[in-house]
């Protein structure tokens, strides 16, 4: 589904990513963990086409296509999804309005017909429920006065109203108490099919408990220096980062 | 520049959708001001005496009068010698019925998106429509004069109904109130008149179309709308321009009267051609608003939504003199490009326990400046007067500007005044976010703006409403940053 050639990419002339090499196949779970400022959130950001970001060099396919040549809202319409680490505010726009209209706009994109509102409606009584999200919040304005988990809880609604073949969960754990981390982990773990594929960026391993990953990998300075399976994370829980840095300075040697 | 600067440029560049004009015959006067072109004017009028001498006494008031320089706009000086005071369509004689009038003109106003013909089958709104300085048609005009509704162009009222006239013209906005006041009350050519009797509610939206067509030409409309005791009235008022690279005068009046328990909701879409790209020509908009609360809990709502003209300055205000009464302001004003809107609102509270409330909402893209100027006076035996206002200012890129200019005064202890004041930016954390979603980058300005404006937007009546978000998407088409 996904592969991801030698990316290099930059903010404002900082090389934040230096030779990223992964490949993602419908079914798995991937984490990506990592201390702070290894570029986590940077290659979230350029998988989704944040424009502030600039490649560099290597590659991006997705399903066979290269998706650099994609602006963002393409790269949605074709099935990514990105759960921001801290979703935007838009006061005066209801989460229901806001995602009526991505909505149709995807189906639009994919030849579908607009959904009418009572189509509509009926759809998001039933995703609701996955993320046990309440009606009353949809209403307000998008984000607007929301806690944290709330924003975090609406995302995972969003996914699960956009059915995206790739999501791409930022740090989706932070600022979550641990209800609201299982009713999260929860919905992710509904929505997850043989279809589709997750990339879980997080710090921590706690999330990991409840979105069991098939690959971990370790990213430091812009690179991915070390991949496993699930016992790679609960190593790094009880060890820090330490160890990893190590590794790489001594091979550096 | 960066993809959402992009977004920006392309979204404000989008042409004017009304830039066209229509060659029909027009009846002129030459261009100047002189005490002989307002004779011309009453006289192609067929006007009374004491109108003729009110206009003129108006005239010698404003030769000694001086352009305010106070608002935050700059344009070079007009010169209102250049500029023609009066032009008609030609029309061999007042048309007795639709089907006598100009074809050339229905098809104007159906270019427009406003059918007089469809308006004589659709219920719901009852349109004059104002061409130039002479209202052509005004439709469903039986059905609203069986409830004892008076709906017709000032002109008519002034041979039908002079004693109403007589009675209200210039009771709210006096011939002297201001330059372009006093400059309307000598000039005006026409506009339309609403009354609303005892008892009655309006069954319908009320509603004026004007439009600016010959070149060099001003407009000078007055508008009048008298609602008696207990009365209710919604009122609907839209405009657009064509396209010339030189700047149009606008300068219109518009009273309301109201009485006891009567209410009148007025809004206006004001969609006056903005000037090019680069800020050649467009229309001065310089207007004068006002309506009394004369009566006790009388109500006047006034909502705006502007994204026209090339320079705004505007102030639509409430006289709250009856106890209990009721002023509200809602206003959504959109610059872009090289737009100037001074705007906002004056709220003189005289009665007792008179209430006020302002939200006003500006948006600024490209390089506009956008300005909200408003006024709360709370006078000394207005017991218990209340007022909340909140003034939002929403930019869009860099070179644009909001200001703020509030003015407070109480003189009475028991008022309560608030004022709240936010600015904020569309961020392209915002537009990302969207685009993450599957929107394009149009609807996402669209529905970020409309959100912004949705408190105003509200208010507006269903014909208007939908018509409204259009345009503040379209007026902000390629404006992000």
């Amino acid at each position: 589904m996904l592969k991801i050639t030698d990316l290099h990419a930059s903010i404002e002339d900082k090389q934040i990513l230096q030779g990223i090499n992964l490949e993602v196949n419908a079914g798995e779970v991937h984490a990506i963990m990592g201390p702070n400022g290894s570029g986590k959130s940077t290659l979230a950001s350029v998988l989704a086409g944040r424009e502030d970001y600039e490649v560099t060099n290597g590659s991006i396919s997705y399903f066979e296509k290269d998706l650099l040549e994609f602006g963002p809202e393409e790269r949605a319409r074709e099935g990514i999804f990105l759960a921001f680490q801290y979703p935007v505010e838009i006061p005066g726009v209801s989460t229901t309005n806001f995602l009526k209209t991505a909505l149709n706009q995807v189906r639009e994109y994919r030849g579908e017909k607009a959904l009418d509102a009572v189509s509509f409606l009926k759809l998001m009584k039933e995703k609701m429920k996955l993320v046990e999200i309440d009606q009353a919040l949809l209403s307000r304005s998008l984000n607007e006065g929301f806690s944290g988990g709330e924003k975090k809880r609406n995302e995972i609604f969003q996914m699960a109203m956009l059915e995206p073949k790739l999501s791409i969960l930022d740090e989706t754990d932070s600022g979550l108490d641990i209800d609201a981390l299982r009713i999260v982990a929860n919905g992710v773990n509904t929505l997850k099919s043989k279809d589709n594929a997750t990339i879980v960026v997080t710090h921590y391993q706690r999330l990991l408990d409840y979105i069991v990953p098939d690959f971990v990998h370790v990213l430091y300075q812009g690179q991915i220096v070390k991949s496993g399976d699930k016992s790679l994370a609960l190593e790094l829980e009880e060890k820090g980062y330490d160890w990893i840095k190590e590794e790489v300075a001594a091979h550096a040697l | 520049m960066s993809k959402d600067d992009q977004i920006l440029e392309e979204f404000t560049s989008k042409e004017y959708e009304h830039g066209w004009s229509v060659d029909f015959e027009a009846d002129e006067a030459p261009p100047g001001l002189n005490e002989d072109i307002i004779r011309f004017i009453s006289a192609k009028k067929d006007e009374p005496q004491w109108l003729l001498d009110w206009r003129l006494n108006a005239f010698r008031q404003w030769k000694d009068m001086v352009e305010p320089k106070w608002p935050n706009v700059t344009y070079p000086s007009i010169d209102y010698q250049a500029i023609k005071y009066y032009s008609a369509p030609k029309q061999q004689k007042k048309p007795d019925s639709l089907d006598e009038v100009d074809p050339e003109l229905l098809k104007t106003f159906e270019r427009l998106g406003i059918s007089l013909q469809e308006q004589k089958r659709l219920t719901g709104v009852a349109v004059d429509a104002v061409i130039d300085s002479v209202s052509v048609a005004t439709t469903f005009k039986e059905s609203l004069s069986e409830l004892g509704i008076i709906f017709c162009s000032f002109s008519e009222a002034v041979k039908d109904h002079p004693e109403l006239v007589k009675k209200y013209m210039g009771s709210v906005v006096p011939s002297n109130d201001n330059y372009y006041a006093a400059l309307n009350s000598a000039v005006f050519s026409d506009g339309s008149f609403c009354y609303i009797p005892k008892g009655v509610r309006c069954p319908m939206e009320l509603s004026t179309y004007f439009r600016i067509n010959a070149a060099n030409t001003g407009q000078f409309e007055r508008t009048l709308i008298v609602a008696e005791e207990g009365s209710y009235v919604s009122y609907l008022e839209g405009c657009t321009a064509p396209m010339r690279d030189e700047n149009q005068l606008h300068a219109a009046v518009v009273e309301i009267y109201a009485e006891k328990d009567a209410e009148v909701k007025y809004s206006t879409v004001q969609n006056w051609y903005p000037g090019d790209k680069n800020g050649k020509g467009g229309i001065y908009n310089f207007v004068t608003k006002r309506g009394i609360c004369a009566g006790n809990h009388s109500k006047i709502s006034w909502t705006q939504v502007e994204t026209g003209s090339a320079v705004t300055w505007k102030y639509p205000s409430c006289i709250l003199k009856g106890d209990h009464s009721v002023g509200e302001f809602y206003s959504v004003a959109v610059t872009n490009n090289f737009q100037q809107a001074d705007t906002g609102t004056k709220m003189i509270h005289i009665g007792k326990n008179t209430r006020s409330r302002i939200v006003s909402k500006g948006i600024s893209a490209g390089k506009s400046q956008n300005s909200y100027r408003g006024q709360v006076h709370v006078m000394k035996r207005a017991e218990n007067a209340r007022n909340f206002s909140q003034c939002d200012s929403l930019l869009m890129g860099d070179k644009c500007g909001a200001h703020t200019f509030p003015y407070i005064d109480v003189e009475n202890k028991t008022a309560q005044v608030e004022h709240e004041a936010t600015t904020s930016k569309i961020g392209e954390d915002q537009i990302f976010y969207c685009l993450q979603r599957g929107l394009d980058e149009e609807s996402a300005v669209a529905l970020i703006v409309n959100g912004f404006a949705k408190e105003v937007m509200n208010k507006l009546p269903m014909e208007f409403a939908v018509e409204a978000q259009k345009l503040l998407a379209l007026t902000l088409e390629g404006s992000v940053g």
